[in-house]
């Protein structure tokens, strides 16, 4: 029954659309209602009571975008995966062979990426 | 004028506009959530047509984790650097020139083809399979794991090569050192019993 | 496709938009509640009172300090990124909003012929929805970390996407089994699955320990006893994307001020809040649809038949979001090596391995029907899985290292030391 399903669609855009509604209304309340007196001292970014020093951007190890990369193919195993569960009852020892192969892979990856010490932490 | 007409006039204007004002934009993480917003539009353009299971992908894999990815490196690379305008590669622009009136001619004609599918009604039925009675997943479960077994299978590979790749493009980054802090004695022995 | 058009002239219209409102007031209302509750159990743990002024026990306190955000200068600093800086709040709280529209929290009722259901709006891909609003919470944290233009928030951005990323994995991957076993990912479809008693075990059928299978009578037939491995899972991952102890690395205080709100002040700040407490209590509810039969209760009466459900759904959450508070009062927070550590080297192979062992005991290739006997093997497994888990943890060097360095003694009490020990 597509219909219904579109109906469901529906309500979760209003879901949404609300909670926009709702969470942008408050904002824009609250800067009718708030003093809004910004000053030098204010205004400053904070680091811990001192003047700050340089600029906002902090140096970080650019190795840490691995993770992100590594998130990204393993997303996209899981949502591999999703589909394969609801046919699972269906198609039986087939969907349960296939699913192996394809999980072994990947879990040869992360045992790579284990052993090539890519997922330590420093 | 019904509300799905309505609803895709929306989406449309919000993914193409995203799209103009990416363009435009000087600040990069800017450019990525305009990205965001119109793959947001994607999402539920994707939706219109029925395709539950394709919107459901295109939020969390391209809104939630590749756009995510895009941030973490612009955060990581720092944004306020300006943009450097000569070019390491000669020949860049006239090359991205070409390709880029090439890709238009392509999305050109599967627009076209897309109208003359529809027209005739051939698509229709393929569509029709994979949206029939127990719904989309179902149906794309089917197909995926019945007629394209061998993609599938292969995406795995395909996937397996990325990993490796992000290996082999970090690894001058690795020290072989071992790590004072993380690295206790009979880790290892332990890692390589398992 | 005129199915949207039909949609909004039936009365369809006006129980969606009565559920909308009804689900925005309960959530709020269960935030005020959760942050009051949180106050009082942790300050009970603590031996303190808690709040106590503002209502009887304290109750309004909540509302008391909305009302004092709400009227608070809103402080954005010179270097923030402006459109990004305000954004963000926002990001974090409407997704934690929408994962609630496919929670069921009730059963149905029926009022002027039109059945209404509990529950916003039932997806025939409730589990993606609820992991797509999830993936798409990391941008709240991810942006208000780097449009502060400060040090310490984007350190805490950083720190807490490279965490809700690894740990987001683990969370899909743990909801897998459920839809393996149900064969939908319909969360109304994964409830309705847990109705019911265990019943009819013919385990013991015909020997003297018959009374044992009659037991089973009463046990109710929630995944939680054949998917226990998942459930430990999905809580692990599921703390770690709320941003909460013992997971709160992203604004731990000693060493990122309060991470990627640092900057933040006023309406904004309370957003972040608002989104975090949200969060709570829809992973919580999430995990009693999931592995406790959500709305599914023992006892459903005559009078007002509707109500009982939405009351044992309310019970189980509430002690989900205790056992949340109760974790903040007990654990120390990770260091963040062993953070990820645990996300990418044990619960992402553990959830693999999980939905290897929940296909390999549904695998059927004869095509008989036994399902109770499944649930029953994949609970032995699972007892299996989680002793095997066990054992490895235990002889993981890391967790013996003592984690605080020996402090060198003085030269008196090593004296001293030495006198006692010949002693």
């Amino acid at each position: 029954m597509p219909e219904g399903y579109f109906g469901s669609y529906v309500t979760i855009g209003v879901f949404a659309v609300v909670g926009l509604v709702l969470v942008f209304g408050t904002l824009a309340l609250t800067r009718l209602l708030r003093p809004n007196v910004p000053t030098r001292a204010k205004t400053l970014t904070y680091e811990s009571g001192i003047d700050p020093i340089g600029t906002g951007w902090a140096q970080a190890n650019v190795r840490y975008y691995v993770f992100a990369l590594l998130f990204v193919i393993f997303d996209v195993e899981a949502v591999f995966l999703f589909p394969w569960a609801t046919v699972f009852e269906d198609l039986g020892t087939q969907a349960f062979v296939e699913m192996v192969i394809f999980i072994g892979v990947l879990a040869l990856a992360l045992l790579y990426a284990i052993k090539k010490r890519v997922l330590e932490w420093l | 004028m019904s509300l799905d007409v309505i609803v895709f006039g929306a989406m449309f204007v919000m993914t193409l506009g995203a799209g103009l004002a990416m363009l435009f934009a000087r600040n990069a993480v800017h450019v990525a959530l305009l990205l965001v917003l119109s793959q947001i539009g994607l999402a539920v353009a994707f939706l219109l047509q029925g395709a539950f299971f394709v919107a459901a992908i295109q939020i969390i894999i391209y809104a939630g984790a590749i756009m995510v990815l895009f941030l973490f490196v612009i955060m990581l690379l720092g944004v306020d650097r300006r943009e450097v305008l000569d070019e390491p590669l000669r020949g860049q622009r006239p090359l991205a020139l070409g390709l880029g009136v090439l890709l238009t001619a392509q999305v050109l004609y599967i627009a076209w083809r897309g109208v003359d599918l529809a027209f005739a009604g051939t698509g229709e039925a393929a569509i029709q399979e994979v949206n029939s009675d127990p719904g989309n997943v179902l149906g794309i479960a089917r197909v995926l794991f019945g007629r394209y077994l061998l993609p599938f299978e292969v995406t795995s590979v395909l996937l397996i090569v990325a990993v490796v790749g992000v290996m082999v493009l970090t690894r001058r980054m690795y020290p072989a050192a071992p790590n004072v802090d993380t690295d206790i004695p009979g880790t290892e022995a332990e890692e390589v019993a398992v | 496709m005129g199915a949207i058009a039909d949609f909004l002239g039936g009365p369809d219209v006006v129980i969606a938009i009565v559920k909308v409102v009804v689900a925005f007031a309960a959530l709020l209302v269960a935030t005020l509640l959760t942050i009051w509750f949180e106050r009082k159990v942790i300050a009970d743990m603590q031996a303190r009172i808690g709040p106590n002024r503002w209502g009887p026990f304290g109750v309004l306190q909540t509302v008391a300090d909305g009302i004092k955000l709400f009227f608070k200068e809103d402080v954005r600093p010179r270097y923030a990124d402006r459109w990004t800086y305000g954004l963000a709040p926002v990001m974090a709280a409407v997704p934690s909003f929408l994962a609630f529209a496919v929670i069921p929290f009730g059963d149905h009722v029926t009022v002027g012929g039109e059945r209404v259901d509990f529950i916003v709006s039932d997806l025939n891909i409730g589990v993606l929805f609820f992991l797509a609003a999830g993936s798409i919470g990391v941008y709240g944290v991810v942006l208000a970390g780097w449009a502060s233009g400060s040090k310490y928030p984007l350190l805490g951005g950083i720190r807490s996407s490279a965490q809700l990323i690894s740990y987001e994995i683990a969370l899909g991957l743990s909801l897998v089994p459920i839809v393996l076993v149900t064969n939908s990912l319909s969360t109304v479809d994964i409830v309705a699955a847990q109705a019911g008693s265990v019943g009819n075990v013919d385990l013991f059928d015909g020997t003297f320990l018959q009374g044992v299978s009659e037991l089973f009578e009463v046990i109710p037939n929630w995944y939680i006893w054949s998917q226990w491995p998942a459930f430990l899972l999905f809580m692990i991952a599921g703390i770690a994307e709320t941003n909460r102890a013992p997971f709160d690395l992203p604004e731990a205080e000693t060493e990122l001020i309060a991470g990627f709100h640092t900057e933040y002040s006023g309406i904004r700040f309370a957003l972040f809040f608002l989104g975090e407490y949200i969060h709570v209590v829809v992973i919580s509810a999430m995990a009693v649809t999931l592995f406790f039969g959500g709305w599914n209760g023992p006892i459903v009466d005559e009078f007002l038949p509707w109500i009982w459900p939405v009351g044992w759904f309310l019970v189980k959450t509430i002690a989900f979001v205790y056992l949340f508070i109760w974790l903040r009062a007990t654990l120390p927070r990770l260091r963040y090596d062993r953070l990820m550590w645990l996300g990418w080297k044990r619960l992402i192979p553990a959830s693999l391995l999980w939905i290897m062992v929940t296909a390999v005991v549904n695998v059927n290739p004869e095509g008989v029907d036994e399902q109770t006997l499944r649930s029953i093997r994949l609970a032995v497994f699972g007892a299996l899985f989680l002793l095997v888990l066990f054992v490895v943890a235990k002889g993981d060097p890391r967790l013996k290292q003592v984690v605080t360095p020996e402090r060198p003694r003085s030269r008196r009490a090593q004296k001293q030391g030495v006198k006692s020990g010949s002693s």
